[in-house]
């Protein structure tokens, strides 16, 4: 007996994919990769990596892959929504989007004639900041800020304020020529597909990878070798690398003396200028000339500045920047012995790592042939590249020492000389970008007027806080105060608890976009949902409107009075531009576009272009014409038409009438057509010999000019000793007209040290050792984005819960097993959750997955949902203000320069708990309003 | 593996039905008439309702009638084959029993010897599986075989002092066979050279344990081939089944030396039930070398 | 015919770096990405809002090895089908669903043909097989049959999905039956190696064992120029004079 066998597949099959290709960009996460969307039948059917595109060269991470699983997620929100329920309920009523933007308008209008300030608008994980921003400057509120503040500002602000551009997605590692790579404290960061590509191409090249980490997976798991510091140390081992190299003369003594305020002259005058460089009259860095001895401007053609140089003038040694940190990091208290405990690495194991970095940098050193001329006007016959490249994240940022730690690993990287040269760090433009070509922060508001400038920005000196006439803070969330005087990035953690208090001042709209505020972003979730619910002593809501743009079904939705609900990304027009945060690499300058490659099946807006018919609504004065009418149909109208300045727009690409200019050029009302021609983005290379050494690379500040990403050359020196922190000392030392509140004036005095240095991050400080000796983390996982992946049901197969990972150590010394809970209190709450042995760790660090636990109804998930039952949050463990001191101040868990929110200062303890049927605490469910998800799905379309 | 009720009646009663057939074949006992039909509806109901349980464990029975047509390599194809051809030999040779009164013994032993074949290529679908060390072993197809044919003679077993004696010989062989499978497939569970530094090439550079899985919730892999049985539970259910299978029906048909209607019934009962449970443990007890690579 | 090919002209396989592999479950989505759209019945998801159970052809596990000394490690480790040379699914499979091409090795499931027994997962060793629930049908790794030889597709996009999306560059794919492919010389240079060899299914993909992990030489330190910080001053202004 005998079946017939069935049709076997043909051998050489060739099989027809899609009936089209549309090209655009990736939002599964921050990262902006190219993807080329297949369609059949007019649906998305399969979605992969663009291959020209200058950021993931093809290919695609999990969630990119998944987009297909996102765009159609049963949790969108298909209709501008009003409340009817109480606060948190999640019961809504659909409404006309025309019903909708009166509503808003409605809310906002009396705001922006009477008190701007009373709107607060923060726009979370926003990449249209430079859009958005605009928006809220016309609005005239100084209250606006995207998700920065809670995010890595210490690393962006750090890095700028040392060497003006940051690691974050703005710099990279010379992937190709790096033959040494230290990494720390990064699980996935915002250049996912970057980072993996260059890791690969390390790998390839047989280069060495160190991975710095108190948790050893990921990116840490291929290094070949694992450094598993105790968290907050960082800074302290950095420095103990520093003074090993410093005492072994390792240091690239020529580049420090041409790049970088090293020479610099500290006025050791006692007075107001104590501590500040010595200058001419014109305000330029004064150094001493070894040729002549005498004292000139560090920007001669021909001088050799001296690092150790001493002047004695009026009876005072001045000494120069470098010989001042010679005389810090030499001390002992900086050698690999005094630090080794501390950090949990052994002393020979940092020594072994200096011997490595020393090797590396200069007996490995690399030439390119390749001449250029500096900001002098020396022409160099070649590149000089000390090919060892750093690259580091939150895991170092986000600690309450994370400013100071992150500027420790610049100093380190500037010492070997080992930035901007081949084979080190590289500045992706629009950085390099000295601190002066930034604007400061502005706060001048004024009724029915826009604000008079920018919101954020990088302050010089006390004289540019963000304080009211009367001392106070100018902004809600109380953004360059004396409490954090260089937030570049705003403190949007800060936001609802300080608008709950009315602490600076009460407002009367909170509007935001895209942040999950009421869940994983929040430090103290369950006390932010109080904040946004409570009521004062007339029944009304203490924070009295919330407008909310979310394109799916998040936990926040059913906090806000007025949903405005969002496209998906490829339903929707985008710019992801060189204002803000382009697509750029280290060899180009490139922008991008998203258009929609599907037209939305819902009642559903992209949030930018409502915001053109509500500014329009609101008469704000940029986005109506003369005779009042509404000026930007669309985003896709503002993106082609705005321009920023004369020639420059949100889009660099085929600018001109006929699209054949770059950088700068008139408006083209073609312009989107062309980046879709062009598979959605546009790149401008740099020329060869402006590629490396561009902060002082004449070619490089003259191709930055040409483009539009500067005005004029600026040139700079990397400043190793950061003066504007200086001048916060010399307030607090009670020098100028500005003087910060005598309970902060310690604090400033020590922490605005403008040579880094180490202090124990604050939380650890303040609870008892005893009582909390356990460090908690959490990391990202690489296949899900914060909160959004949830709804994904490929993603939520992989990361469906998270169990609370235990150092071997801990996991012995409580009996744990396989399938035992934990109850993990902090001095601010306790969880109860699922834990799970894991040996590559840090002895005394616990950690789980980011936001993988979400609240019941949310998401358009059941009830049973894994993530809702199994999974958890460690947020419930973190308060925004740091343990009471008795001083009946609460100090903010916040980095006391920037404002970067310390979440991974968490200290916690952890004890076997008898297995509750879920993870503790549970809240009550949200009413959906967009119902659950379907049971079964296969998805194909097209056959 | 997942003790699925469907593999489990499977085997459980095929292994029992062409049992039966095997000692009809060969005239014990010799019926005709009504009385061989009783009999062979007894065969059959079980040989034929065992082969539709696993047709039930089929996900796209639509095709099955296709696994006759590997005959050359599968051994499930080769069941298959066996087992339809077993029937209708044993048919034609049932036909001339009950409704012509005639018996073809040449037919009944050729029936007889395609129903043990037909058991035994069931037990070579388990045994010829090298990622399961506890069936890879030849007391796999002795231990069903033997179950089948102790089985088949209690069912057959009427009256006889002779077939008595030869169904308490086979359940001692059988018990035998049970015996050994277990003390074999526990040895070939220890010394299986089958771990996670195998499974991952890593064994070489240290111990290996799963910190993550590949994925948070269950998928077809967990629920069919990482069945974890507790060890104590086992070993419950082992000395549950082999007193049921085996001691109750050897003490009962000595008991009822007198009645041995109610010596064979009893026996007969008690054999079924410890058949099941010895199956279910066949499959719960069966660690699949799959298991490794979740740690389990 | 479930009876294995005596030879193949290719043997078509996949090369994975477990060095480099940072466990970001990229291929895993676009393997499932591909396949839910083309070959065969798409992979389903039962219960995809709830308690998900979907089929998947390409997952990753997480190990951690503890060595004898030092730390221990970690290694995200892609597992799919191997496409043995001795496929022990494909000789079990009752109904000629389960074959290996001689072509090029490629190990398939013809849907047409399966009746859904599950027996080739038993017995594959490696969890490659995993049945869809909606569709009733055996699934696995097709190698992407229908990429890499597709005609619709560029040239450089005819390897599998998988490898095309890996980020770290992880995966290879190639000949390994020619010793001369970039693969086999991959596999070569860095001892590349079996799974489970010792149960003879002679799989053609092959793993690159980690590289060997914290072996820096903690008896190397860097010599001080001096002392005490005067005397490193002191050098200072000697090297800048040499400079
Ligand atoms: N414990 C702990 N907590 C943390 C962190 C941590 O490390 N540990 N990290 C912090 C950091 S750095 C960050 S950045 C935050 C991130 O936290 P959030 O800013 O809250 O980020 P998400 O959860 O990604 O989602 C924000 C919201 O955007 C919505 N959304 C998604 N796509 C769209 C769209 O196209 N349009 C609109 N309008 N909305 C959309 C989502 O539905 C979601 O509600 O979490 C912080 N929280
Ligand atoms: N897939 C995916 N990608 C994302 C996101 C996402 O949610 N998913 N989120 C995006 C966002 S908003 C951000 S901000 C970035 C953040 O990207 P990352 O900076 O990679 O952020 P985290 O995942 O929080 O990882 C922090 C890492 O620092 C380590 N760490 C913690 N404390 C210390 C310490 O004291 N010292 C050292 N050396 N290490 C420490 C932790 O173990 C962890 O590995 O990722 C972005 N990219
Ligand atoms: S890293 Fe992944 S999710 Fe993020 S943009 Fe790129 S492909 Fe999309
Ligand atoms: S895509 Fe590459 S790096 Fe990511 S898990 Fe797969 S093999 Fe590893
Ligand atoms: S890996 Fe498994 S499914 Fe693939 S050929 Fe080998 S035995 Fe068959
Ligand atoms: S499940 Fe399908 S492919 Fe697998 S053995 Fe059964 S019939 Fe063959
Ligand atoms: S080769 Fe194709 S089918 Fe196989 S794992 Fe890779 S993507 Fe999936
Ligand atoms: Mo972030």
């Amino acid at each position: 007996m005998s079946a017939a066998a069935g049709t076997r597949i043909e051998a050489r099959p060739s099989p027809v994919i899609s009936d089209e290709v549309r090209q655009t960009t990736c939002y599964m996460c921050a990262c902006r990769c190219g993807i080329n969307v297949h369609m059949k039948d007019g649906e998305v059917a399969y979605i992969e990596g663009n291959r020209d595109h200058p950021v993931n060269k093809g290919v695609l991470c999990g969630k990119g892959s998944a987009g297909i699983m996102q765009h159609n997620a049963p949790s969108r929100l298909r209709s501008p929504m009003k409340r009817v329920g109480p606060r948190g309920s999640g019961e809504f009523e659909n409404i006309s989007w025309d019903e909708a933007l009166d509503i808003a308008a409605d809310m906002l209008r009396p705001i922006r004639e009477n008190n701007p300030e009373k709107l607060a608008f923060f726009t979370g994980r926003d990449q249209s900041q430079s859009f958005t921003s605009f928006w809220a400057q016309q609005f005239g509120t100084p209250n606006y800020a995207a998700h920065g503040g809670f995010c890595s500002v210490n690393m962006a602000a750090a890095g700028i304020y040392t060497m003006g551009g940051a690691f974050w997605e703005f710099g990279q590692p010379d992937w190709d020529r790096a033959k040494l790579f230290m990494i720390f404290g990064v699980a996935e960061d915002h250049d996912s597909n970057p980072i993996k590509i260059g890791l690969g191409k390390l790998k390839a090249n047989g280069a060495k990878v160190i991975g710095v980490n108190p948790i050893r997976s990921g990116y840490n798991a291929i290094a070949d070798e694992w450094v598993g510091i105790t968290p907050g140390t960082d800074g302290l081992f950095i420095l103990a690398l520093v003074h090993e190299l410093m005492k072994a003369g390792k240091i690239d003594l020529d580049y420090l003396a041409r790049f970088t305020n090293a020479p610099g002259l500290i006025n050791a005058s006692e007075g107001p200028d104590k501590g500040l460089l010595l200058r001419d009259e014109d305000g330029k860095v004064l150094v001493i000339d070894r040729a002549t001895g005498k004292l000139t401007p560090f920007d001669q053609m021909g001088v050799k500045p001296d690092l150790n140089g001493t002047l004695e003038r009026d009876g005072v040694t001045h000494r120069t920047v470098f010989n001042e940190m010679a005389t810090r990091y030499l001390e002992p208290e900086y050698a690999p012995e005094a630090v080794a405990e501390r950090c949990g690495v052994s002393a020979d194991r940092i020594k072994a790592i200096a011997a490595l970095l020393a090797k590396t940098a200069f007996d490995e050193a690399i030439e390119i042939d390749q001449p250029w001329t500096d900001f002098r006007g020396e022409k160099h016959e070649k590149m000089i590249g000390r090919p060892v490249a750093f690259h580091s994240m939150r895991g170092i940022s986000a600690h309450s020492n994370g400013f100071q730690t992150c500027r420790s690993l610049h100093i380190l990287q500037i010492i070997l000389g080992s930035v901007e040269v081949p084979g080190g760090f590289r500045f992706k433009p629009p950085y390099p970008k000295p601190v002066e070509a930034h604007p400061a922060p502005h706060c001048g508001v004024k009724p029915l007027s826009p604000l008079d400038g920018p919101h954020l920005g990088f302050v010089r000196g006390p004289e540019g806080l963000a304080l009211k006439e009367d001392g106070t803070p100018a902004r809600i969330d109380k953004a360059f105060t004396w409490e954090n005087p260089m937030s570049a990035h705003g403190l949007m953690h800060m936001v609802i608890s300080n608008a709950h208090a009315g602490d600076p001042y009460k407002i009367d709209t909170l509007f935001m976009y895209m942040a999950n505020m009421a869940w994983n972003s929040s430090m103290n979730t369950k006390g932010t949902m109080e904040m946004l619910t409570d009521k004062d002593e007339n029944g009304e809501y203490v924070i009295p409107n919330i407008i909310y743009s979310d394109a799916y079904s998040s936990e926040t939705v059913a906090y806000a009075d007025l949903i405005l609900p969002d496209t998906t990304y490829l339903e929707r027009h985008d710019c992801i531009s060189l204002l803000d945060r382009p697509i750029c690499e280290a060899d180009g300058a490139a922008d991008a576009i998203r258009w929609p490659v599907v037209e939305p099946d819902r009642d559903v807006r992209g949030f930018q272009s409502v915001l053109c018919e509500l500014g329009a609504k609101l008469d704000l004065p940029a986005f109506i014409n003369e005779d009042g009418s509404q000026k930007w149909a669309d985003y896709a109208d503002y993106i082609q038409t705005h321009q920023r300045k004369p020639g420059i727009g949100p889009l660099a690409g085929f600018r001109g009438e006929n699209g054949d200019q770059g950088g700068r050029g008139a408006p083209n009302p073609n312009q989107i057509d062309a980046y879709i021609e062009n598979g959605g983005f546009w790149i401008n290379h740099i020329p060869d010999e402006a590629l490396y050494y561009k902060p002082w690379n004449k070619a490089y500040q003259d191709w930055a000019v040409e483009i539009g990403i500067l005005d004029t050359p600026m040139p700079y020196l990397f400043q190793l000793y950061v003066e504007p922190m200086r001048k916060f000392q010399l307030a607090a030392e009670g020098h100028g007209e500005r003087q910060p509140p005598e309970h902060l004036r310690e604090r400033i005095k020590e922490t605005m040290d403008p040579l880094p240095y180490w202090y124990e991050p604050f939380e650890g400080t303040m609870v008892d050792e005893e009582e909390f000796p356990i460090h908690a983390l959490t990391q990202r996982p690489m296949a899900m984005y914060h909160s959004w992946g949830t709804q994904n049901a490929w993603l939520r197969q992989i990361h469906g819960h998270n169990p609370l990972y235990v150092p071997t150590k801990i996991w012995e010394a409580n009996g744990f097993e396989d399938g035992d809970w934990a109850k993990v209190t902090s001095h601010h709450g306790e969880i109860t959750v699922p834990v799970s042995h894991m040996a590559a760790l840090n002895d005394n660090t616990v950690w789980t997955w980011n936001a993988i636990g979400k609240r019941k109804g949310a998401w358009a998930l059941k009830e049973d949902a894994p993530e809702a039952n199994k999974g958890f949050l460690l947020n419930h463990l973190i308060h925004e203000l740091l343990p009471s001191k008795g001083d009946g101040m609460r100090w903010a868990n916040s980095d006391p320069i920037t404002g970067q929110a310390a979440w991974f200062d968490l200290k916690v303890r952890i004890e076997k708990a008898p297995p509750p049927d879920q993870s503790q605490p549970v809240f009550p469910s949200i009413k959906s309003p967009v119902g659950q998800g379907p049971d079964d799905i296969a998805w194909e379309v097209g056959k | 593996m997942h003790p699925a009720p469907s593999v489990i009646f499977f085997t459980a009663f095929s292994g029992l039905g062409f049992g039966l057939l095997a000692f009809l074949g060969l005239g014990m006992p010799g019926l005709n008439g009504w009385l061989a039909f009783t009999f062979y509806f007894i065969a059959y109901a079980f040989a034929v309702g065992g082969l539709l349980a696993s047709v039930a464990h089929l996900a796209n029975p639509k095709n099955a009638i296709k696994s006759f047509s590997q005959w050359r390599s599968s051994w499930l194809s080769r069941e298959g084959v066996l087992a339809v051809v077993t029937l209708i030999v044993t048919a034609i040779y049932a036909i001339g029993r009950i409704f012509f009164d005639t018996s073809m013994p040449a037919l009944g032993a050729v029936g007889s010897a395609l129903s043990i074949l037909t058991v035994f290529s069931t037990s070579m679908i388990y045994t010829q599986l090298k990622t399961v060390p506890r069936w890879n072993s030849p007391t796999t197809p002795f231990m069903f075989v033997a179950y089948s044919l102790a089985g088949g003679a209690l069912l057959a077993g009427q009256v006889t002092l002779a077939l008595f004696t030869l169904a308490l010989y086979l359940l001692i062989v059988a018990a035998i066979a049970q015996l050994l499978n277990w003390r074999v497939g526990d040895q070939r569970m220890l010394t299986s050279e089958t771990n996670l530094g195998t499974a991952t090439g890593l064994g070489n550079v240290g111990v290996v344990r799963q910190y993550e899985p590949p994925h948070s919730g269950k998928n077809y892999l967990l629920n069919e081939m990482v069945y974890v049985v507790g060890r104590k539970h086992a070993r419950k259910v082992r000395r549950i089944s082999f007193v049921a299978a085996f001691l109750i029906p050897v003490l009962a048909l000595l008991a009822f030396r007198d009645a041995p209607h109610i010596g064979g019934m009893l026996a007969i009962i008690f054999h079924i039930l410890g058949v099941i449970g010895s199956r279910w443990l066949y499959f719960a007890e069966a660690r699949h070398v799959v298991a490794n690579f979740y740690g389990k | 015919m479930t009876t294995l090919p005596s030879q193949t002209d290719t043997k078509l396989g996949l090369v994975i770096d477990l060095d480099t592999c940072v466990g970001c479950h990229a291929c895993v989505v676009s393997c499932k990405g591909w396949n839910t759209q083309n070959y065969g019945a798409p992979l389903s998801d039962k219960d995809a809002y709830g308690t998900p159970e979907g089929t998947f052809l390409n997952r990753v596990h997480s190990y951690e090895v503890q060595p004898d000394q030092g730390p221990a490690q970690t290694v995200h480790f892609p597992k799919s089908c191997l496409h043995c040379e001795d496929a022990p699914c494909v000789t079990v499979c009752p109904t000629g669903a389960s074959y290996k091409r001689t072509e090029d090795g490629i190990v398939l499931v013809n849907e047409d043909d399966c009746m859904g027994c599950g027996l080739c997962a038993w017995a594959c060793p490696y969890g490659a097989r995993e049945l869809d629930l909606m569709a009733g049908v055996m699934k696995k790794c097709t190698l992407c049959v229908d990429r890499i030889y597709n005609e619709n597709l560029p040239e450089e996009d005819r390897v599998p999905a998988c490898v095309r999306t890996c980020p770290s560059g992880a995966r290879h794919f190639g000949d390994l039956g020619d010793p001369n492919s970039d693969v086999s010389k991959l596999v070569a240079e860095r001892g590349g190696m079996d799974l489970m060899p010792e149960l003879g299914t002679k799989p053609v993909n092959k793993y690159l064992p980690p590289r060997p992990k914290d072996t820096l030489d903690c008896g190397v330190a860097l010599n001080p120029v001096a002392e005490e910080a005067k005397g490193f001053l002191g050098w200072l202004d000697n090297a800048l004079e040499k400079m």
